[in-house]
């Protein structure tokens, strides 16, 4: 499931506990996130799902629920 | 067969040390961020000598601990880039204060992978007999080429210069060496020379020639980019990367190299960085750690050593050393 699967990614990426990990987290504010965070999870999620995330599109992705739609969307 | 073996290191760096809370007051931002964000302090920033200054004094610190004299290079290859002038090259200026009369000069434009580039060049004159003993310095005042305004840029960089000699020598001094490029065609790293101006054109509006980095792209890249040339650099080599005692990488962001020794599965401390008091010195920044790390008996005979360097061009390149100084 592609939620579970990013949710493995952010607890990887920035150390969290997966039980933190909700659709309406925000990355930055709940999951404490700078912004080199952010380009380490967007890695993360080009190359488990290999697509690529134009830059763009990264400065709307706020919350796991953006993330999980943009992958579901662009697979 | 001649391998080119390092038998001499130095350094040379600006006195004036800028640290963070002194560039928090020039543009908005605070020692907290920079830190956390980079792992810098501290930089050296020039209050006069340019380019040709800094790699003198690394050079004439790297001959004296070689033990040779100038009048015994054969070639002088200076990278940059942040030359003195177009004309003639900062490597020509060297050669001339130096009292160099038996070296070629001239300089290497490959931005932060310019050590890199420039050991390359030499270990293959040397591998093919052409030359015996070459001084590689790299020396950058990256201070002239900032948008002190811009607090994405101003805070990473520093100026200095690192040089190394290599010797034509029957011991493996460089084991093997990668290099790589892919054109900025996008313009994430750049910084731009004169604009096209003449007699015979309509003057366009005539924008700023600064620095400027798209940092998130740039940690992409760099990130993606070592850990391929990592791995290139010992293909074929029989060299494991447990076997590599240090890995001495451009000294750009030390969250990089966090990323990249968990990623590729080593720990962080196998990263020599020295970046918390110089910041990134462009190409400069891995000769002045090297030079750091012999200075500080820190490398025995037979250690294996991985140079890694990577940006502007977009440029990559590395190389497979084997230390052979006591």
């Amino acid at each position: 499931m592609i939620f579970e699967e990013i949710k493995k990614i952010l607890v990887d990426e920035l150390g969290v506990e997966a039980e933190e990990v909700l659709m309406e987290s925000n990355i930055k504010d709940d999951l404490d996130a700078d912004s080199l965070d952010i380009v380490q999870v967007v890695m993360a999620v080009e190359e488990a799902f290999e697509i690529e995330v134009e830059e763009e599109e990264t400065e709307k992705l706020l919350t796991v629920g953006d993330v999980v739609r943009y992958v579901e969307a662009n697979k | 067969m001649n391998y080119a073996n390092i038998i001499g290191t130095g350094t040379y760096v600006p006195e004036k040390i800028v640290d963070n809370h002194m560039l928090s007051k020039l543009v908005e931002t605070s020692d907290e961020w920079i830190r956390t964000r980079t792992g810098i302090k501290e930089r050296r920033i020039s209050t006069g000598e340019n380019t040709s200054d800094l790699a003198l004094k690394a050079s004439e610190a790297a001959l004296e601990n070689a033990g040779i004299s100038p009048a015994d290079l054969d070639m002088i290859i200076l990278s940059t880039l942040t030359p003195d002038y177009f004309t003639p090259a900062t490597a020509c200026l060297v050669q001339r204060r130096l009292g160099a009369e038996n070296a070629a000069a001239f300089d290497v434009s490959a931005a932060c992978s310019g050590f890199l580039y420039g050991l390359d060049v030499a270990d293959s004159f040397i591998k093919a007999g052409k030359a015996k003993k070459i001084l590689v310095v790299s020396s950058e005042v990256m201070s002239k080429v900032i948008d002190w305004k811009d607090r994405n840029t101003c805070v990473l960089f520093g100026d200095g210069a690192g040089a190394v000699v290599l010797n034509a020598s029957a011991e493996h001094g460089i084991i093997n060496t990668v290099t790589g490029s892919k054109g900025d065609i996008e313009g994430n790293l750049v910084s731009k020379s004169r604009n096209v101006v003449n007699p015979f054109m309509e003057i366009p509006e005539n924008g700023e020639n600064y620095l400027s980095m798209n940092g998130k792209e740039i940690f992409k890249f760099a990130t993606r980019i070592m850990r391929k040339a990592l791995e290139d650099v010992l293909d074929g080599t029989g060299v494991e990367l447990n076997g590599v005692k240090y890995i001495v990488p451009h000294q750009a962001n030390d969250r990089m190299f966090e990323y990249v020794a968990g990623k590729m599965k080593f720990e962080k401390e196998k990263f020599y960085v020295n970046l918390e008091r110089f910041g990134n010195t462009s190409s400069a920044s891995i000769p002045i750690a090297l030079d750091e790390m012999a200075k500080k008996g820190l490398l025995s005979k037979g250690d294996k050593l991985i140079f890694v360097g990577f940006g502007g061009g977009l440029t990559w390149g590395a190389a497979l050393v084997e230390w052979q100084l006591d």
